[in-house]
């Protein structure tokens, strides 16, 4: 029964995409949403590398704002010796999570702390207890955001910092803010950072540019993990190609010089 | 040309296995010896970028298959697991996504130096229709792979996709059940997806076989339009033109390789890094760069024609904007060949090129957005002409430019346009550099 009706339900969705593809995909537009700012990122361009410090500043506003909401499932504890963070300081972090596992010997589950190998700890131990704490809208997992909307960092920088009160005649809806970058203009999540908020290791004035900044670097390491890897490939790959190209061109023009063509 | 020699070439273990399997002899005549004309442009490398494509995709995916889970509840994690834990797996996937980007390129521009060369007449027909089925083979193949990832884009475009199928009058829903495997897309729909995303290229492989063995038969054709006359009009396959090639292979793979390391994810929609989720609709389902003119045909069509209605109208012209380029070597009746020779062709050529990128901007908007305000002119419109002329171009023009089109003289043969009169004289150039 459940299994039918929800195929009947996933259908008639399916048919109201398929109408609203073929027909009209404007109505709900991306255009109605403010158009973030473009900034500058340190980790932009085929130069560009992560800011080990504002990420690892990001981390903290992850593990001690977001965390209580949105889960970082794709990446482990172990990943953020890429950060800069030593194994113990790994095993420490890892350490304040619980994580569910089993069974044993005698059939149970049981809980352990997390070791480095571990992915992040989710809030949530599925979707469904995540709609539940949070009036019905499910806080998505932040690990791949920077690479999942067309905006990227810009776009993720802006919402974190761009809530502002409502036009006058703007009906905010209980249960949902105002945000003018979000699509549609009311989001679930309630502006989650304030000055201060967090109070920085190194001393960094937390202020709340300063803590968007450095918790969108955080995700787009997350996101990109194998950016810095990735690029210094491409150079010795790219060079190389560059050569060989040249060498088979200036072989290729030798060989042709003395066919009339 | 070619001579018949029925010698077992080599010596030692060559000669042993060539006498029993001809397979040396066989690239000796076919890939060495194989006589083609001299002035290829750049454009004839195409031939030789798509084969090596073709090994690397299947390459890069059956490495990806090993890792990857075809379950609704594994295949975004798995996918992310390859991006993230296996070594050097991101680079096997950005090659793989970025390859169908690069195939894509490479065939369109094959295809469009068949069309502007006119590649496909007398006596290679069928080896312009064994070309379009892999075209089509290539993009069943696209979409399915698209579907794996099974991010937003993957499952809405598999839903929207599949069903069009359900247009067609009687059967329509049930090839839609079958395609899906159930009555929605689900677990079954991307295993089978996956099966064959899998088996696909290996049927473009034989087909890639059988276009290149009628290219083997007919020979090339040329940007002169024109047959060769002899040696003089030849040079030898190896090694003038594995050279070419080989150079012409390693400046594509150079901007490949930009693309795969540097912006990878450029021709991608950020969406698909979104887990499929089966009641939540994306503002926008598009498909993937490749097959925006034909979704803008598609959508071009949102009217009824008599008791078609305007979905099947759609499903009709859509298929029918790839099925149209079967009938090109009938439909093209003039008997020159290349461009070159046919001044008003020429310039229709570059108008369809630019009708075809109209096509592809218009599939990539809403229909209902406004391209200039003051004149109320929306994208429907802009799809409305640039569908128009798609149809126009095969059907109506081709045919009446071989008819009322005054082709330019044809020169004696290849020779003759750079020696200025194709004197005999030209024959010592065609030799091989047995020096080098």
């Amino acid at each position: 029964m459940g299994i039918v009706s929800n195929m009947r339900r996933t259908a008639a969705v399916a048919g109201f995409a398929v109408a609203a593809a073929l027909v009209s995909t404007s109505a709900i537009a991306a255009g109605d949403a403010k158009h973030p700012e473009d900034r500058e990122w340190p980790f932009e361009g085929i130069f560009g590398t992560v800011d080990l410090a504002s990420a690892q500043r990001g981390l903290q506003v992850y593990l001690e704002v977001c965390s209580g909401c949105h889960s970082l499932k794709h990446v482990a504890y172990r990943n953020l010796g890429a950060l800069g963070f030593s194994e113990a300081e790994i095993k420490v972090i890892a350490s304040g999570f619980d994580v569910p596992d089993g069974p044993d010997k005698e059939g149970e589950m049981f809980e352990r702390a997390a070791i480095p190998s571990d992915r992040f700890v989710s809030p949530f131990p599925n979707e469904e207890a995540a709609k539940a704490a949070n009036n019905g809208a499910r806080p998505p997992d932040l690990s791949l955001q920077v690479k999942a909307h067309p905006g990227g960092a810009n776009y993720l920088h802006a919402l974190l910092t761009g809530y502002v009160d409502a036009p006058e005649g703007v009906n905010v809806p209980t249960g949902s803010n105002y945000n003018p970058f979000f699509r549609g203009g009311f989001i679930a999540m309630p502006a989650p950072l304030f000055e201060d908020g967090v109070e920085y290791a190194d001393g960094t004035p937390a202020t709340v540019e300063q803590m968007a900044t450095d918790v969108v670097n955080f995700m787009q390491w997350a996101a990109e993990p194998e950016m810095e890897q990735r690029k210094k490939t491409g150079f010795k790959v790219v060079i190389f190609l560059i050569i060989l190209s040249a060498i088979l061109y200036a072989g290729k023009r030798k060989m042709w010089a003395n066919v009339d063509h | 040309m070619s001579s018949g020699n029925q010698q077992p070439v080599g010596d030692g273990l060559v000669k042993w296995i060539d006498t029993r399997l001809p397979v040396f002899s066989y690239l000796q005549k076919e890939y060495a010896e194989f006589q083609s004309p001299k002035n290829f442009n750049w454009f004839w490398n195409f031939g030789a970028i798509l084969t090596f494509m073709l090994v690397m995709m299947i390459l890069t995916g059956i490495i990806l298959a090993m890792q990857y889970q075809p379950n609704t509840m594994l295949a975004f994690d798995s996918v992310e697991r390859i991006m993230r834990d296996v070594n050097h797996g991101w680079m096997l996937r950005y090659m793989h996504a970025n390859g169908a980007t690069f195939f894509f390129i490479a065939v369109y521009i094959h295809m469009f130096r068949g069309l502007y060369y006119g590649s496909y007449k007398n006596p290679r027909e069928l080896l312009w229709i064994l070309g379009v089925v892999i075209l089509v083979l290539m993009m069943a193949t696209a979409f399915m792979g698209y579907v794996l990832p099974w991010g937003q884009m993957s499952f809405w475009g598999a839903t929207v996709i599949t069903n069009l199928f359900s247009a067609i009058p009687l059967i329509g829903d049930s090839i839609v059940t079958l395609l899906w495997g159930g009555f929605s897309v689900d677990n079954p729909t991307l295993n089978r997806f996956f099966a064959l995303h899998y088996l696909f290229p290996f049927l473009i492989f034989g087909v890639v076989v059988l276009h290149v063995v009628a290219l083997h038969v007919s020979g090339s054709n040329n940007p002169l339009g024109v047959d060769p006359k002899g040696p003089q009009d030849t040079v030898s396959f190896h090694p003038y033109y594995t050279m070419k090639d080989s150079a012409g292979l390693a400046i594509f793979i150079t901007i490949f390789a930009f693309f795969v390391f540097f912006a990878p994810n450029f021709f991608g929609e950020p969406e698909n890094y979104l887990p499929a989720a089966p009641l939540n609709t994306p503002a926008h389902i598009v498909p993937e760069w490749y097959f925006l003119p034909f979704f803008a045909i598609l959508r071009s069509i949102n009217f009824d024609v008599l008791f078609i209605e305007a979905k099947l109208g759609g499903v009709i012209a859509m298929f029918g904007a790839i099925f149209v380029l079967f009938i090109v070597p009938w439909l093209d009746k003039s008997p020159v060949r290349s461009a070159k020779f046919r001044p008003v062709y020429r310039w229709f050529f570059w108008i369809f090129v630019l009708d075809c990128f109209l096509l592809g901007w218009v599939g990539g908007r809403a229909p209902d957005n406004l391209v200039f305000e003051g004149l109320n002119l929306k994208v429907i419109h802009l799809g409305w002409l640039a569908t128009f002329w798609y149809f126009f171009h095969f059907i109506i023009l081709l045919p009446l430019l071989g008819i009322f089109e005054k082709p330019k003289p044809l020169p004696k043969s290849i020779s003759a346009p750079v020696l200025g009169g194709g004197s005999a004289a030209a024959s010592a150039t065609a030799k091989p550099m047995e020096k080098a």
